[in-house]
């Protein structure tokens, strides 16, 4: 068995969900989408106390609005394991969240049209 | 949608922070999903990972490895920003068939699809063909045309891919950024077609 197999390949020997605490969703966190933009607010600065240091990570990352798979990829962890941590920011108000238009709701004209034009500029 | 917690009076940023759009890049594996959103996304293509645990029981097919409680699905994906008010991801879809469900996600509230297909490999292309047909989510053909590959007439390639006469399809090259560029402008004008009238 000890064959020497946990190697940086194998990924983290810490398990992934240890990092949430054994939580696998969220009330907060657990509709998030992949493209859900996470930003940091400013008046948040004083409120680290009971974070962990992935919640500070975040909470530093997102100065800039990220999405939660902008996070996952810059974290290395799981997409789960980010809108859990998510979900806990959202519900201590550390960050504000802005998804997508969700299920029957499609994109409208206008957004369609914003979008178009931002191509049509790059 | 922003959350509830932007409307306790601490949402300063409130106007700052983007609305997100998706648009799905799909096809067979090493059809070119990744080259297309690294041509044209701001950012050097992201690779994230959704752990699958209970889901994968049955789906997965790993006979004889009982003890597999996990197994990761790896996602790409590239940015680019359309404007203060706007963040356009491009996510590649997951290759292997029986990640249905993270494509589930993925079109959740998405502009469309662009559909790679390459010409030597058409099969390959046929499951997410179907998917977004069943589904009504807005959907090209692009076809990536390799330098060694046969060209084909675009009506060739409908009828051997049976895409109905209303879904674009176009010629592409996703190492070019305009042609790229070209392939989504292309979708969002097809979603915009697509939407009921008023």
């Amino acid at each position: 068995m000890d064959d020497g197999w946990y190697d940086e390949a194998a990924g983290p020997l810490v398990r992934p969900y240890a990092i949430t605490a054994g939580r696998t969703s969220a009330s907060a966190g657990a509709n998030l989408d992949v493209a859900t933009q996470v930003m940091t607010l400013r008046s948040a600065e004083t409120t680290d106390g009971g974070l962990t240091p992935e919640h500070l990570q975040i909470k530093r990352l997102c100065q800039k609005p990220l999405s939660v798979a902008e996070l996952a990829a810059h974290m290395n962890l799981p997409l789960g394991v980010i809108r859990v941590l998510c979900g806990d920011l959202i519900e201590r108000g550390v960050v504000i969240v802005r998804s997508p238009a969700q299920r029957v709701e499609a994109p409208n004209r206008e957004l369609l049209q914003a979008v178009l034009d931002g191509l049509s500029k790059l | 949608m922003v959350s509830p917690s932007s409307d306790d009076g601490f949402d300063e940023g409130a106007d700052t922070i983007p609305t997100p759009v998706k648009i799905i890049v799909a096809g067979g594996f090493g059809v070119g999903k990744t080259t297309m959103v690294g041509s044209v996304s701001e950012i050097p293509p992201l690779t994230t990972e959704e752990l699958l645990t209970e889901a994968s029981d049955g789906i997965d097919d790993l006979a004889g490895v009982e003890r597999k409680t996990t197994t990761t699905v790896a996602l790409d994906f590239g940015r680019i920003t359309i404007s203060p008010k706007h963040v356009l991801y491009l996510f590649g879809t997951p290759g292997q068939d029986r990640f249905w469900f993270m494509w589930d996600e993925l079109a959740r509230g998405a502009i469309g699809c662009v559909v790679l297909v390459d010409t030597r490999r058409l099969d390959t292309s046929f499951a997410a063909i179907d998917f977004f047909e069943r589904r009504k989510i807005p959907f090209i053909v692009a076809v990536n045309c390799f330098d060694d590959a046969q060209r084909y007439e675009e009506d060739e390639i409908r009828a051997a891919l049976a895409v109905p006469s209303h879904v674009p399809i176009v010629m592409c090259d996703a190492r070019k950024r305009d042609s790229a560029k070209l392939a989504l402008i292309r979708l969002v004008k097809h979603a915009m077609s697509e939407l009921p009238v008023g």
